[in-house]
């Protein structure tokens, strides 16, 4: 692979001492307090609290009570551009990863026009040099336009710096043509992450079907839309020895279909979103249409399983599937609505409330899965240690925050956990070595 | 009550008042002069997305017995095929301060987020497939009217349970009236999840003996493109109400229009069991009570939900009582 594949805009390399940190680095086997210093953009040194005293040009922190974390990576989100700037942008997007603690992201495709070939892979990526917060990868298509018949010049993407391969918005219909993306992935490399959907079982719906769509006079999407699938495309995988993701997964039967294929040695990863793992069709009751999602948010036995996944490691990872849609856009019927969420600002602060606070999941094994999402496409691990980049959040965990009560960094507001009351803020994110995020109300103690 | 959004938000002692108001008002319908006083100066808004030409005329007629000025807003014809968004149709609508809207839109759901964007009084005349209580509450009034109630009766909702508002409604509301509720229809017909709403659920016609009312659902034509059975005729035989279906001490219902032949044969359609034309007549003595219900005496700016801040009282007087209506008529 010729290009880097992660961009990011201009960065000031940050020299900073954060003192008195609780560290919590799973995969460093740090949980402690200690003094962080980060010089010219580099974790240089970690002491024991109170020791290390602020040199030349370093800012000091005082972050005695607060949580510093490797900074979290989404391999999932829309940032919408191009063709759909009036949801979102590359400047936009990446401001909301960076405030939800996030040091690095994956762009999905389905932009306008959909991101199927080099020169268009070539200006998206000059332009995130120019614009993003944050490092940045993209997943280019597929099939060409989206259309599943056609693949796109998926070596020459690669050389381009394609991270992977993704029809995210659409299931690959045929398992025809996603046999011969596999193949070809043996030429070029790059895992091929896959929404998994059968359309003739969703077609018309726009919820989980059950108790709540039959009530509400819904159409629905009946769980085994999306589970039939991963079960065929495991089985491709594993024929092809191919390496597959599955995005966004929302159902026991894809949990289930998931780990047999990893018993089966089969070369599949999964992710799984906030929104699945914390709410159900209940919260479709309202007819609100920041809860309408694809894959739809289903009963509490997908839920739980889902959090089980996660637990158990079925599940590698959480992506946030942040899909901004414009205000006007949901304003709408709920059938009319188009499906997303928000997730970027939340994902965080709404997992550690739901499942860590709860004792459902520890914060270590949060963090892990919220930083798990590099290495499933070949990019390194952030991680808290003496000579690496420094990729850091701070967080205060103690903090209570309503979700949406200072508006969004996002340009839009289609956020699922809006006027919930969460714990855990984002203080302070450091990506690839620069300050990249900082509270409003987060001063600096000294300089 | 602010709005009839959904049978759901009415509880067995509302569903009873409305009625019993509708009985008030059946009064009027025979007289020579159909007309009373009790909404003069106010103003209804038929808002239709859908072609309508029993609901709509029904709550023309309603509105107009009761005196209030009728405008009626179809969807096709007008700025909603130039693309106006549901929103901004509705506040445009708003500028002419209508006291009470009468919405049926092809989505579920759009009454009560029309109730969220402006100040009237917001019906739902059927919101996709989700609810049509004026329906549930006319069909309660009819039953009421030629069983004397319907507590602890067997109702068969019988054909496309899957694509009906007005099953929806029905169940909710003959449930709440001490019915129980039994539905029936091919399986492809009967929306999976459909007993959480506390109905049965049968794929046969064979208990329909049981039932004290059938109520036949309108099959409609378009289902068969999409495969849902596999023709009209295999339905008519195994679902078909007929004479040899329905018992001489049942009752039938239908919302109309009835595909006779397909639902219904066109015996039973004229026979004395049925009571299609009455579930008609009903319909326009019930919207008169809910229009009143909704609108009569409340003499202060309803607060716009938008601006909440800026007219009316957050506790607008009570409805004058239902009585008062004899003295007006």
């Amino acid at each position: 692979m010729a290009a880097d594949p992660l961009v990011q805009g201009p960065g000031v390399p940050a020299n900073l001492l954060l003192r008195e940190a609780h560290v919590i680095d799973p995969r460093a086997g740090i949980d402690a307090r200690h003094d962080v210093r980060v010089r010219a953009g580099e974790v240089a040194e970690l002491g024991s609290p109170g020791t290390l005293d602020p040199g030349q040009g370093e800012e000091a922190i005082d972050a005695n009570g607060r949580t510093l974390l490797p900074a979290f990576f989404d391999p999932h989100v829309h940032l919408r551009t191009p063709g759909q700037e009036h949801k979102e942008d590359l400047e936009t997007g990446t401001r909301a990863a960076a405030a939800g603690g996030f040091g690095g992201a994956i762009a999905m495709p389905n932009t306008d026009p959909v991101l199927d070939s080099a020169p268009l892979l070539r200006s998206l990526r000059d332009a995130a040099a120019r614009e993003a917060r944050i490092p940045v990868g993209f997943l280019p298509a597929i099939t060409r336009g989206l259309n599943g018949k056609e693949l796109t010049e998926m070596a020459e993407l690669r050389e381009q710096g394609a991270l992977g391969f993704t029809d995210d918005g659409r299931p690959v219909a045929s398992a025809g043509m996603l046999r011969k993306a596999l193949q070809y992935q043996r030429l070029c490399g790059g895992t091929i992450a896959l929404h998994e959907e059968d359309a003739s079982l969703s077609k018309g719906g726009a919820m989980h079907e059950g108790t709540v769509s039959a009530a509400l006079g819904l159409g629905g999407i009946p769980s085994v839309s999306e589970s039939t699938m991963v079960a065929r495309d495991a089985a491709l995988a594993g024929y092809e020895d191919a390496r597959v993701h599955f995005q966004h997964l929302s159902c026991v039967a894809s949990v289930q279909a998931v780990a047999q294929a990893k018993a089966q040695g089969w070369k599949v990863s999964a992710e799984v979103t906030p929104h699945h793992l914390l709410l159900t069709e209940e919260a479709v009751r309202g007819m609100d249409t920041r809860m309408k999602m694809n894959p739809p948010l289903a009963t509490e036995d997908d839920r739980k399983a889902l959090v089980e996944g996660l637990r158990d490691g079925t599940i590698d990872c959480v992506a946030t599937d942040h899909a901004p849609h414009a205000r006007d856009e949901k304003e709408v019927p709920f059938e009319q609505a188009p499906m997303g969420t928000t997730g970027l600002e939340t994902a965080f602060a709404a997992l550690f409330t739901g499942l860590v606070l709860p004792g459902v999941l520890d914060l270590e094994l949060l963090v892990e899965r919220m930083t798990a999402g590099d290495a499933l496409f070949d990019l390194p691990t952030h991680t808290i240690a003496t000579g690496k980049p420094a990729n850091l959040t701070l967080i205060d965990l103690d903090a209570e925050w309503t979700a949406g009560e200072h508006g969004w960094e996002s340009r839009s507001e289609n956020c699922c956990f809006a006027g919930r009351r969460l714990r855990g803020r984002v203080l302070l994110t450091v990506a690839a070595g620069a300050v990249v995020y900082r509270e409003r109300a987060f001063s600096v103690v000294a300089a | 009550m602010n709005h009839l959004l959904s049978i759901e938000e009415l509880d067995r002692a509302g569903i009873e008042r409305i009625v019993a108001q509708a009985q008030r008002f059946a009064e009027v319908s025979d007289r020579e002069i159909k007309k009373v006083p009790a909404l003069r100066g106010r103003m209804v808004l038929n808002l239709f997305y859908e072609a309508s030409t029993r609901t709509r005329s029904s709550f023309e007629l309603a509105a107009k017995r009761l005196s209030a000025d009728v405008v009626n807003f179809a969807a096709s014809g007008s700025s909603v095929e130039k693309g106006e968004s549901l929103k901004d149709t509705v506040l445009t609508l708003s500028a002419h301060k209508p006291d009470a809207i009468v919405l049926r839109t092809p989505w579920a759901g759009a009454a009560e987020l029309v109730s969220k964007w402006c100040p009237a009084a917001i019906v739902n005349a059927g919101d996709g497939k989700h609810e049509h209580p004026t329906q549930a509450l006319l069909d309660v009034y009819t039953l009421e009217q030629r069983r004397g109630g319907i507590d602890g009766a067997s109702i068969w909702i019988v054909g496309d349970v899957a694509h009906s508002r007005v099953a929806r409604s029905n169940i909710i509301a003959f449930q709440r009236m001490g019915a129980r509720v039994t539905v029936a229809g091919p399986p492809t017909l009967i929306p999976r999840g459909i007993e959480a709403l506390g109905c049965e659920v049968r794929f046969t016609l064979d208990d329909l003996p049981k039932a004290d009312v059938v109520y036949a659902l309108r099959m409609q034509h378009e289902r068969m493109s999409e495969s849902f059975l596999p023709s009209l005729r295999e339905y008519a035989a195994w679902y078909q109400i007929n004479g040899r279906r329905l018992g001489s001490r049942q009752v039938l219902m239908h919302p109309g229009p009835v595909n006779r032949g397909v639902e219904l044969s066109g015996e039973v359609v004229d026979s004395p069991q049925a009571v299609i034309t009455a579930q008609v007549e009903a319909g326009v003595v019930v919207r008169m009570a809910v229009l009143y219900e909704l609108l009569a005496g409340v003499r202060e700016p309803r607060p716009d939900p938008a601006h909440p801040d800026r007219s009316g009282s957050p506790d607008h007087p009570e409805t004058d009582h239902p009585e008062n209506v004899k003295q007006l008529a």
